[in-house]
């Protein structure tokens, strides 16, 4: 029995491994953005107010949780800019989602059906740009897109537009930034489940009377879709929070909400109300997270 | 008692349900398939046996339409159906390791050929009833094939591909997947469903016994050709090549050289084991190098001498120690080490309980085999 235990005990010390990082580097951070969400701003360094000090004894602590201020919540709901901003990501990470499927799903379809001496290499060249700082890639893309860049150059040469187009700092520029951005991360994700595909499933569908279209309708796309459903919460999620694409590449007129988020921590030095936005766009996402999870428990338990 | 000689297909009379006229097919340098060519009559139950590799897969994947043949005729009905998509021909196949369709019901993978063919709902329902009865999965409809056992996930796949009521059954080693127990029972049901339904099966398998427990008529295949399309007791019992006779069951092979021919017997001169008399074969080629093959149950041990030959000719006998017993329940496999250098394997029923292990290790005795009982074969 005792050899039992001895190995049982590393093995549970790895089942919790993950849970200890989880709490360690993620909950108690986002317990410290949570009290200062609570917080007032001040003029002061660190610029707010403490909610309460963890050193004052149970007393204090009980009587500054009476005390506890969601002014800044009451802020968040009252003016309709972080409303506006929460919604205006929420569009730009559903419609670049939806766009990386589309792009992204024949692209890992072909891979998976490379022969196998290739996919090795179709995967490197999924990976590759990401040997080039992601800031430097959106760089280039300014370049690219700029009146004189290299996307109105050939689009003059090919005389398919009589004048420069103007394409920086709109939506079209920022939806090309970020689709080029995330496009490996739905990539990955879908040529994993589709590469391991049976393929005697195909055969099997084409053995019963299904053409190559109907094939790909009834049984690949279907046991695809836990791919489908990584790739796509792999991708929506930063997306959401997303500052850099849109900073660099959109307009200023309508802020997603990292950029407000942003402006509040460096430009307002508000603290605490960032902290709050900070909590608001956690709660959003935890939205698509349950949406998925409760998915995949239907796909193992359904009868 | 039916005959040795093979059957050779009736020219003339009506088409067979397959005709597969001299097909091949290579991948890259490799031949697969080497010019096979057969004939399949409707309601039979060919098996098509040999090692990996030997053709019989990529055979099955040319007449289910996975693969083309690169040369070659497939002819079902009298139709070429070789460049034919898969999903356009009256066959159907049910795979090695199954194929069901994880995400769908037990009731959704057997309605889908259905589907697929555009038939009215009720039809479906009903039909899918009546295979569901067939193959008895009452009660287990709406599984998933992960929720079943590997017999019901077996019969499933069988459901599946019998749904579209093919005009040809292609099975790719129908029960490697179950275990021995149920593999046994499985073939019976498998057999009796043939018989059923009157379809026609080809299966392919590299089991022997599977092999000769199902099939009608058998064509083991060896590298990418067909060595011989039997009966089962025609392939065991006159197998027409070395490689036939060493691949289907067990045999001693005996190597020598005819020295002597006499009133349909040969003398066969050989090293290790004296001089055997043999049947003439059928069709003895010039070669005087040849081999005599012997099974090991065709052989009986006496611990003196037999007196007398039953039948009346000379029959062959051979002095040896008894080497190594193997018990196998049933019967015993004696290695005998022959005073001329071979050795003999001997299987000998253990018919009665307490006589078992008759003969013990380092035990004289004589080994001794009706010359009809022995092939002879080109080396």
């Amino acid at each position: 029995m005792s050899g039992r235990n001895l190995f049982t005990r590393p093995a549970r010390l790895a089942a919790i491994a993950p849970y200890g990082w989880m709490v360690l580097f993620f909950l108690v951070p986002f317990g410290f953005v949570l009290k200062l969400s609570l917080s007032q701003v001040a003029n002061a360094q660190p610029p707010y107010l403490p909610v309460f000090d963890l050193g004052a004894g149970w007393q204090a602590l009980v009587a500054a949780a009476g005390s506890l201020s969601f002014d800044n919540f009451r802020l968040l709901l009252s003016d309709d800019l972080y409303l506006l901003s929460g919604l205006r990501s929420l569009t730009v990470a559903t419609t670049t989602t939806a766009l990386l499927l589309l792009i992204g799903y024949p692209i890992a379809y072909a891979m998976s059906r490379l022969p196998r001496r290739w996919q090795p290499l179709a995967m490197m060249l999924v990976i590759v740009p990401f040997w080039t700082s992601f800031l430097i890639r959106v760089y280039a893309w300014i370049n690219i897109l700029q009146h004189d860049g290299l996307l109105n150059q050939v689009l003059l040469a090919l005389r398919i537009v009589s004048a420069p187009v103007v394409w920086l700092s709109t939506d079209t520029a920022m939806y090309i930034g970020m689709v080029y951005s995330y496009l490996p991360f739905m990539i990955l994700p879908l040529y994993a489940t589709l590469s391991k595909l049976d393929p005697a499933l195909c055969e099997a569908a084409a053995d019963l009377g299904s053409s190559p279209l109907q094939s790909f309708w009834r049984v690949t796309l279907p046991l695809s879709l836990p791919g489908v459903g990584a790739g796509a919460l792999l991708c929506f999620i930063p997306l959401v929070g997303e500052f850099v694409i849109p900073d660099l590449l959109a307009g200023s007129d309508s802020p997603m909400i990292g950029q407000t988020l942003w402006l509040e921590f460096f430009t307002n030095r508000d603290w605490p109300v960032a902290a709050a936005t900070a909590v608001m766009l956690l709660v959003i996402l935890l939205l698509p997270l349950v949406i998925y999870d409760r998915f995949q428990r239907r796909q193992m338990v359904r009868p | 008692m039916e005959a040795l000689s093979d059957t050779t297909p009736q020219a003339g009379t009506a088409l067979p349900l397959l005709r597969i006229d001299a097909v091949g097919k290579r991948f890259g340098g490799f031949t697969a398939v080497d010019g096979v060519s057969l004939d399949i009559r409707a309601g039979e139950f060919f098996a098509l046996l040999g090692p990996s590799g030997c053709g019989k897969t990529t055979l099955l994947r040319m007449l289910a339409g996975f693969e083309t043949p690169d040369s070659g005729k497939i002819l079902l009905n009298g139709a070429d159906v070789a460049q034919v998509p898969p999903h356009l021909r009256p066959v159907n196949m049910m795979f090695q390791n199954y194929a069901l369709f994880p995400h769908l019901s037990v009731r959704d993978n057997i309605a889908f050929g259905l589907r697929r063919a555009g038939m009215r709902r009720a039809d479906i329902a009903a039909r899918v009833a009546e295979l569901v009865a067939l193959v008895r999965l009452e009660g287990l409809e709406k599984r998933r094939p992960e929720q079943l056992s590997g017999g019901q996930r077996q019969r499933v796949a069988l459901a599946r591909a019998l749904a579209r009521r093919p005009q040809l059954l292609l099975l790719d080693e129908p029960l490697a997947a179950l275990d021995k127990k149920l593999r046994d029972s499985t073939q019976r049901e498998l057999l009796a469903l043939q018989r059923k339904l009157g379809l026609t099966f080809i299966v392919v398998t590299h089991d022997q016994d599977e092999a000769m427990t199902l099939a009608d008529r058998i064509g083991v295949m060896n590298a990418g050709r067909l060595a011989q399309v039997a009966t089962p007791r025609q392939l065991y019992e006159a197998p027409r090549s070395r490689w036939v006779a060493e691949f289907v069951g067990d045999i001693n092979i005996i190597e020598g050289r005819i020295t002597a021919r006499e009133a349909g017997r040969l003398r066969v001169t050989t090293e290790g084991a004296g001089v055997l008399a043999a049947p003439v074969p059928r069709d003895l080629s010039d070669a005087t190098e040849v081999c005599v093959a012997i099974r090991p149950e065709k052989i009986r041990l006496s611990s003196r001498p037999p007196v007398d030959d039953p039948a009346g000719g000379a029959i062959n006998r051979l002095e040896g120690t008894i080497r190594d017993v193997g018990y196998l329940g049933s019967a015993s496999v004696y290695t005998v080490a022959l005073a001329g250098g071979a050795t003999l394997r001997v299987s000998l029923a253990n018919a009665a309980r307490l006589h078992a292990d008759a003969y013990g290790a380092g035990q004289r005795v004589t080994a001794w085999f009706s010359p009809d009982d022995c092939i002879v074969l080109d080396r």
